[in-house]
């Protein structure tokens, strides 16, 4: 069994690109607020819960979006079959940040539950769960930095034991001004469920990701 | 394929420092969950799982002398945790061949408050950081892994760690997972309406929402047979899932606990049968335990006993499943099944068996399952040799 990269999908500087491609950048560069809203636009996602997702899930969900736009994964696998392995380095921070800004002072005292339920960066993957039926494993993991090793050996070992057959794996990370995602589609080659590529297949390894890692981001 | 065998339990929580002292007092009955109306973490009194700081303290100081100003209180817990499980087993934490994987939800998230972000400095907020003070600590030369995945990274700990070693990538994996009593986490909890006004009471029918605890549990896990002092258990398999339903609230037909469960028979190679006893999430939310029943009687589990070790200790969050599976390891050593603390009246629609007395039992074969916000689910399966 070999593990090939379908697609690969990075966000960084107001800007998307689809296996290397631009797919979308903002020429305003106002901001990541406005800038994945612009994105989700340009898409055209119909969702409305995306707007009530704080940044990092915002950044999570699109980066799965456009990842799967034109593919359909949930609908070739079994459900409990395609998993979503992340990594990123400041958990939920930012938003953490803003409940404790409702709780710092007694005398304004005010937690919320919409802001207390994304203090937890695996909310993000949890989204892109619910968007896209994926059942399998769901994993967050915490990195300094966009680290190939752990991404490969996470990814390829929940291959190995059978859990999944197909799987979204990679990097998203936001806080505070800064943000960048870059994330991978990753299949069994010669799997009967996947659809061959007309050009080669990228093999799905450490040194492949951080080549990728570095051209994108 | 490697074997694996796990071992060499530290389990700190309000029970106490040791696997030893936490599981005494669950067979006396001893609950730690305590109202709490000293005002930190809430404006009201609430019922708390607290760990003995005053006590934290003193072990650390004996353990670690002249260094008590260095770490913050989480990075203490997680250090004797660590310490207290190598003591119990001959694997070497400098070795190239032993991983540490820390699992937590919200680590050193005190250091928010500015007076404490002083002492420390605002890098320790993030994980990577608090993880790295104590890979430091031990000397341990590998990137340590952090696992931040809600009420199921102690769970995940141990599944990846069965993994690594089963495929050669490393010969012994340290999981610890450690999570604080903060007034960010109260605050949070009582936000959503979530917590019990009394100690929280698993599967049963007057159950009305959890217990917030703290601590740290440690499990030692490694190909070597020879690792352990004691009796071999093994780490059959494990595995994660999704209910795609609902960020924040469980699912209602218990599809995701299932298909981690299933899946995690099928990765062990193990019928419902051979399962000896359960270890449950058991929140004492409404619906988490609701689902959790369903899910068990569909995995074909109504028979089999089933505790939640929550009514003792509380939910502790990312370190939740490491402790619990270190109280099941000693539960499966001992031939004992400990009482479901809380538990009176059956509570859920579904027959499920939760132990209602302590009794001896021979156990071969126990699952540990954990759920978490996020709809994240998790299953993993031991058995003795």
């Amino acid at each position: 069994m070999s593990l090939v990269i379908r697609k690969y999908c990075s966000i960084v500087n107001a800007c998307i690109n689809v296996d290397g491609k631009t797919a979308f950048s903002d020429p305003e560069q106002d901001g990541f607020k406005k800038f994945i809203r612009a994105a989700y636009r340009h898409f055209e996602t119909d969702y409305p819960k995306f707007f009530k997702m704080d940044s990092l899930s915002k950044l999570g969900f699109l980066s799965v979006e456009v990842l799967l736009k034109g593919e359909s994964i949930s609908g070739k696998y079994p459900i409990e079959k395609t998993g979503i392995i992340l990594t990123n380095g400041s958990s939920s921070l930012q938003v953490d940040e803003k409940h404790w800004d409702t709780i710092r002072n007694r005398e304004q005292y005010f937690p919320s539950p919409s802001n207390f339920v994304y203090t937890l960066p695996n909310i993000m993957a949890g989204e892109a769960a619910i968007r896209h039926e994926f059942r399998g494993e769901n994993t967050v993991l915490i990195s300094e930095g966009f680290d190939a090793e752990l991404i490969f050996n996470i990814t390829d070992l929940a291959f190995k034991t059978g859990s999944l057959e197909s799987c979204i794996c990679g990097w998203v990370e936001q806080y505070e001004d800064n943000y960048e995602s870059l994330l991978f589609l990753v299949e069994q080659s010669g799997h009967e469920n996947m659809v061959e590529k007309s050009e080669e297949d990228v093999i799905f390894e450490p040194s492949t990701l951080l080549k990728i890692y570095k051209q994108e981001l | 394929m490697k074997p694996v065998f796990a071992g060499a339990e530290n389990i700190i929580s309000s029970l106490g420092f040791s696997a030893v002292e936490n599981i005494s007092n669950i067979l006396t009955g001893n609950t730690g969950i305590a109202i709490d109306d000293s005002g930190i973490y809430f404006p009201s009194a609430l019922p708390l799982s607290k760990v003995d700081y005053a006590q934290l303290e003193n072990l650390f100081a004996g353990t670690v002398p002249g260094e008590q100003g260095k770490f913050t209180m989480l990075e203490k817990m997680f250090i004797l945790s660590i310490t207290d499980a190598l003591q119990q087993s001959n694997i070497n934490i400098t070795s190239p061949d032993t991983l540490l994987i820390i699992t937590t939800t919200k680590g050193n998230i005190d250091l928010l408050d500015p007076d404490l972000q002083k002492e420390f400095g605002k890098q320790r907020i993030f994980l990577h950081e608090m993880a790295k003070v104590i890979t430091g600590f031990f000397n341990n030369p590998n990137r340590v892994m952090i696992i931040s995945n809600a009420c199921i990274s102690g769970v995940l700990g141990i599944v990846y760690g069965e993994r690594l070693i089963r495929s050669g990538k490393y010969r012994n994996v340290i999981v610890s997972g450690g999570d604080l009593m903060s007034e960010f986490i109260v605050s949070g909890f009582q936000s959503f309406q979530s917590l019990s006004e009394k100690a929280c009471k698993p599967f049963d029918k007057s159950r009305d929402g959890l217990t917030l605890g703290e601590g740290c549990g440690t499990i030692i896990m490694s190909s070597g047979a020879d690792s352990f002092n004691d009796i071999d258990v093994r780490v059959l398999g494990g595995a994660g899932s999704n209910d795609a339903n609902h960020i924040s609230g469980p699912s209602r037909t218990g599809e995701g606990l299932f298909l981690a469960i299933r899946q995690a028979m099928n990765l062990a190679g193990i019928i419902p049968e051979k399962i000896d006893s359960i270890s449950a999430h058991g929140t004492a939310t409404d619906y988490n335990d609701e689902m959790e029943a369903i899910a068990f009687s569909r995995a074909g589990l109504e028979s089999v006993p089933l505790n939640s070790y929550k009514g003792y200790i509380g939910h502790t969050l990312g370190a939740a499943g490491v402790i619990e599976a270190a109280i099941s390891l000693r539960s499966m050593k001992m031939n004992m099944l400990f009482r479901s603390a809380g538990y009176e009246h059956h509570g859920v629609t579904k027959k499920i068996s939760v132990i209602k007395e302590n009794m001896e039992k021979e156990i071969n074969t126990c699952l540990k399952t954990a759920s978490g916000f996020g709809g994240s689910n998790a299953a993993v399966i031991f058995q003795k040799v």
